[in-house]
């Protein structure tokens, strides 16, 4: 045999040995799984959203765990590829065999294993994941942010009704789910509340060149300018607007956290509706913001504040429940009335909660640096 | 010789379906549990399109860039076939493919009378404009947060019988595309498509139309590959433009280059040991792209001819060997019967 | 009064991209011209650039998000050269050259590889990571400002202060390679290269060297162009490449590859098409439009604008 079928045949008998090597579960514990692109475009997000939900279930277990069980936490990656993320869930609902589970992070991962989530009646709470239909798959199927069509109204009603703002300029990610399902709410009730948006341009992922929308925007002088988008595009921007000299303020929603730390002075003044505030005068924040301090050296961000009340939301749930029987939870989820990090947490009959949100303000701050100071907050 | 051909079909019959029935009795029986089987399958797609893309670059010796624009083609027109239109799985699965193959041929007639080169980049662009048509068509495709809801394989639900039969499909289009690729390159027009690999000067030279037989490769390659895409989109149920990114064209060159330009096993044995390393790479995190890369360097450096080079491991020669105790003196040799139906006698 | 107004702001944002894009398509071209590669790695060396001259800024420049030195600003520029010319050089030495007499699709491939160990070794290495990074910009320079405002009030289209820089530093740098390929004895070994690498190899050339050299002056321009990318659109992540990476190569093709004057004219046309296209037809379409010209100039001349036409011989 010449080399190259020695290394065939080697190849052919790593693959077979690796497919018998599925492993039981134990009995002791209770098992949830978490799906987050711990590596790939987001994992920044996704790494901090794992380091929270596996905090939670650290408080948890040291606790004593769930009516006596420990919980045990399987993490897998889905780099943010749907593709990948099927395939995790595969693996944690058929050789991990958890009852429950946390993710995806973005919508378009948790779309893609929604429908089999509620066919094996498994519970899945994404922490994060706030396109409408995420939920539309069944009562398996729970969500701890509120979702795109919420917070575009809280932008757009802001913009109205504090701002004064009569004209609209709408600058979004084409490509992105996130970005487009946010313009296309903002417009609705931007709309329906007597105000006019009078221009929408977009661009796709990755662009780095907006000044040719930009022109075009300034051309119609609008009161404020709605960018919904992640924080990295939102600052380059916001850069360009300023070296435009666009005068309007921008406003934004949540995928703006964590841009005070990202953004030079150009966006002072800008507006951003939020899940929490890390600096909010609140109890369960300030306890949540100081444990994972002292366990990560990080400020948590909104997303990881989520995770974190994902999993106590599951957990709460399990507990009530009793059992891992999963439909006797889906109905204990739907029973959770409580206060969290991000805000007094119940489902609709959608299962998203009714939570309301705060709409902050990029101030700067004595130090020079740049701080999100509470502007309002907006309820459903 | 037409016992021998007789013999040839007899014996990979035998062994597709033999393989077949142990890896159905094994999902169906759970030792190959649904996470296995859900990987095999999805091998089972890999291999379809990585087999189209070794027709066109490791065969005709012209590298396409833009695969997973082929194959996105496939998917979204396969399921808007089955979703608009209601029409059955198979038929809408071809038409997806000839769909594809239509993309294929619009292509292909402006780069293929150019230098190779044209060719890897215009398909990569052409990757990238099939991106911005699936997002800005949105009435069609669902635009940006994807399109949901393609009808799955069977919907019985019971998870093992849906496994095995999504596994059956993907089987089953995995050997028809064996055996298109392994008749065409040696049929006629095959070796006319590899001797353009070897000199386009030459074969032009001999008589052969080079530009044409470019094109049937390049037009049959898309065909293949969008009858991939279909798969997928039936196997996912989900489609989002993000999916078809310029990475995953890189993929399939990669699954090609590992397993040997020019070998149909070598994609095979390439193609399902992709899935599986992509899966247990997971745990490197970003370094595994780092490692993909530094493996494409080292395969073109020091081992240009990937796994299998142009050889094949023929299953017709291991079953003579082995039971038949018929030595021949064909200069292709035996191996592994590996993942089973590979065929072809060797290239050259 | 308006449209036309806007017409010329669109075309002032069109030519300060297309003269960084010009600078990238001139390393695609000079390479091409001598080893018939299709550098695929050449954006990353523009990112690898771009961060080099990041990490100049933020370490001698005092104040992280304002650079008010210009020297900072020149040595960034010349030390972000030179390392990208030292990458250049160890990928080609690496990597291109064992490969020299292989097919070229082993070639391609190789580099498709080198790309994607460059970026995705950027986003593991620490101190770079996959998040994007703010880039420093420039600080107000009271000169160019009044240029700028004096241009606003005459014709009342804004060039920003950094547009004009970086339009300066581009036609700077595409004078300086002209002079080098055309009067010097190492550009006239590197059009001999280009010409017919045996017969320049019987005359004595090191055609090693002139290699290696035509690599090292391709990434720098490239460093210069991320700078200048960077300078423009502040932010600096591991991707950054790709896209202004892909389009100055289509520019290359437009301008007719292997042509020094066509990349540049390639440049601009592609930067004043992109950006017309955002501002009067549809910003959704601008990538579009970047490979719809490359396949429109494959279908009516392949040898691009000013290229020759060249058949192959045996």
């Amino acid at each position: 045999m010449t080399k190259s079928k020695v290394l065939a045949l080697l190849v052919v008998a790593v693959m077979v040995a690796s497919m018998f090597t599925g492993c039981a579960g134990g009995g002791g514990e209770i098992k949830i799984g978490a799906i987050q692109p711990i590596s790939g475009q987001v994992s920044a997000y996704g790494t901090q959203t794992r380091d929270a939900i596996q905090m939670a279930v650290d408080e948890i277990n040291a606790k004593g765990g769930i009516n006596g069980k420990k919980i045990k936490l399987i993490v897998e990656d889905d780099e943010a590829n749907p593709e990948k993320t099927v395939n995790a869930f595969k693996k944690l609902v058929t050789q991990d065999k958890v009852i429950g589970i946390i993710g995806a992070l973005t919508s378009k991962c948790s779309l893609s294993i929604t429908k089999e989530a509620q066919q094996r009646k498994v519970i899945m709470i994404s922490p994060s994941s706030t396109n409408d239909t995420v939920t539309d798959a069944g009562d398996y199927i729970f969500r701890a942010c509120y979702n795109d069509s919420f917070q575009g109204q809280v932008v757009a009603k802001f913009a109205q009704e504090t701002l004064k703002a009569k004209n609209a300029a709408i600058l979004f990610d084409n490509t992105n789910d996130y970005s487009k399902g946010l313009r296309d709410n903002f417009k609705k009730k931007f709309e329906e509340l007597g105000g006019k948006v009078v221009i929408e341009e977009s661009y796709a992922t990755g662009d780095k060149d907006f000044n040719a929308q930009l022109t075009k925007i300034k051309g119609t002088n609008p009161d404020v300018l709605f960018i919904p988008d992640y924080y990295s595009t939102v600052s380059l921007i916001a850069k360009q607007v300023k070296s435009q000299n666009i005068k309007a303020p921008m406003l934004g929603a949540d995928g703006w956290d964590e841009i005070t730390n990202n953004a030079g002075e150009e966006v002072v003044g800008s507006f951003y509706s939020n899940h929490y505030s890390p600096d909010a005068d609140d109890a369960d924040v300030k306890n949540f913001v100081k444990k994972y301090e002292e366990k990560y050296k990080i400020t948590p961000n909104a997303l990881a504040a989520l995770g974190y009340d994902a999993t106590y939301i599951l957990a709460e749930a399990i507990e009530r429940a009793g059992s891992t029987d999963t439909s006797k939870i889906k109905d204990e989820m739907m029973k959770t009335n409580k206060k969290f990090v991000t805000g007094q947490i119940k489902f609709n009959e959608k299962r998203n909660p009714v939570k309301s949100a705060v709409m902050v303000e990029v101030k700067k701050g004595s130090d020079g640096k740049l701080t999100a100071g509470f502007a309002g907050i907006v309820n459903p | 010789m037409k016992k021998n051909r007789f013999f040839n079909a007899i014996t990979l019959t035998v062994t597709s379906a033999s393989l077949y029935i142990l890896l159905a009795l094994l999902i169906f029986t759970g030792i190959i549990d649904e996470y296995n089987g859900q990987l095999l399958t999805l091998a089972g797609i890999y291999v379809i399109v990585s087999l189209s893309l070794n027709l066109i670059t490791g065969f005709t010796g012209q590298l396409a860039l833009g695969h997973a624009g082929f194959m996105a083609v496939g998917a979204y027109s396969t399921a808007i076939i089955i979703m608009r239109l209601n029409v059955p799985m198979i038929p809408a699965v071809f038409a997806g493919g000839l769909i594809t193959a239509i993309f294929g041929l619009l292509i292909g007639i402006p780069t293929l009378r150019l230098r190779g080169d044209y060719l890897a980049i215009t398909t990569l662009g052409f990757g990238e404009i099939i991106r911005v048509i699936m997002v800005n068509l949105e009435g069609l495709t669902g635009g940006a947060a994807g399109l949901k809801g393609v009808p799955p394989f069977s919907d019985s639900g019971d998870f093992i019988l849906d496994a095995v039969i999504k596994f059956s499909w993907v089987y089953g289009f995995v050997i028809f595309t064996l055996v298109v690729v392994s008749n065409l390159i040696k049929s006629s027009p095959g070796r006319a498509i590899i001797s353009i690999r070897e000199d386009e000067i030459a074969s032009n030279s001999m008589g052969i139309n080079v530009p044409y037989y470019k094109m049937f490769s390049f037009t049959m390659s898309a065909f293949l590959a969008g009858i991939g895409g279909g798969l997928y989109a039936i196997y996912f149920g989900y489609l989002n433009p993000q999916m078809f990114g310029f990475l995953n064209s890189v993929n399939f060159v990669v699954i090609v280059v590992l397993g040997g330009m020019g070998s149909i096993t070598g994609t095979i044995l390439a193609g399902i040991g992709f899935t599986y390393i992509q899966e247990w790479l997971r745990i490197f995190k970003d370094f595994r792209l780092v490692i993909f890369g530094l493996a494409l360097i080292s395969v073109m450096l020091f081992w240009p001819k990937g796994l299998m080079g142009t050889n094949e491991i023929s299953v017709v020669k291991l079953v003579r060997k082995y039971f038949f105790k018929n030595k021949n003196s064909d200069n292709s040799s035996s191996g592994s019967p590996a993942s089973g139906e590979s065929q072809s006698e060797g290239v050259r | 009064m308006e449209l036309l107004q806007q017409f010329g702001q669109q075309m002032v944002n069109g030519i300060a991209l297309g003269s960084v894009y010009a600078l990238i398509a001139l390393g695609y071209t000079m390479v091409y011209g001598i080893v018939k590669l299709i550098n695929f790695a050449h954006g990353d060396v523009l990112m690898v650039g771009a961060f080099a001259g990041y990490f100049v800024l933020t370490s001698f420049g005092g104040d992280a998000s304002k650079i008010s030195n210009p020297l900072i600003l020149i040595l960034a520029f010349i030390i972000a050269m030179i390392v990208s010319a030292i990458f250049g050089m160890i990928i080609e030495r690496t990597c291109y050259k064992p490969l020299r007499k292989a097919p070229r699709i082993n070639l391609l491939i190789t580099a498709i590889g080198v790309s994607i160990v460059l970026e995705n070794g950027a986003r593991v290495i620490p101190w770079i990571g996959p998040n994007p990074k703010q880039f420093p910009t420039l600080k107000n320079i009271g000169f160019l400002e009044k240029v700028s405002d004096f241009i606003k009030s005459a014709t009342g289209v804004y060039i920003s202060p950094v547009q004009i820089i970086s339009f300066f530093i581009a036609v700077l740098l595409m004078v300086l390679l002209f002079y080098v390929v055309n009067h010097t004895k190492t550009g006239k070994a590197m059009r001999a290269v280009s010409h017919d690498m045996n017969a320049a190899l019987l005359m004595g050339i090191d055609v090693n060297r002139i290699i290696s050299f035509t690599f090292a002056i391709g990434a720098s321009l490239a460093a210069a162009a991320g700078i200048l990318f960077a300078l423009n659109y502040p932010q600096v992540e591991p991707y950054m490449g790709i896209m202004p990476g892909l389009k100055a190569f289509v520019a290359a093709v437009l301008g007719g590859i292997g042509s020094i004057p066509g990349a540049m004219l390639g440049g601009f046309i592609m930067g004043i098409a992109e950006t017309l296209t955002k501002g009067f037809i549809s910003s959704k379409l601008a990538d579009a439009v970047a490979f719809g010209i490359l396949i429109l100039i494959l279908v009516v001349k392949p040898s691009g604008i000013l290229g020759k036409n060249i058949r192959e011989k045996v």
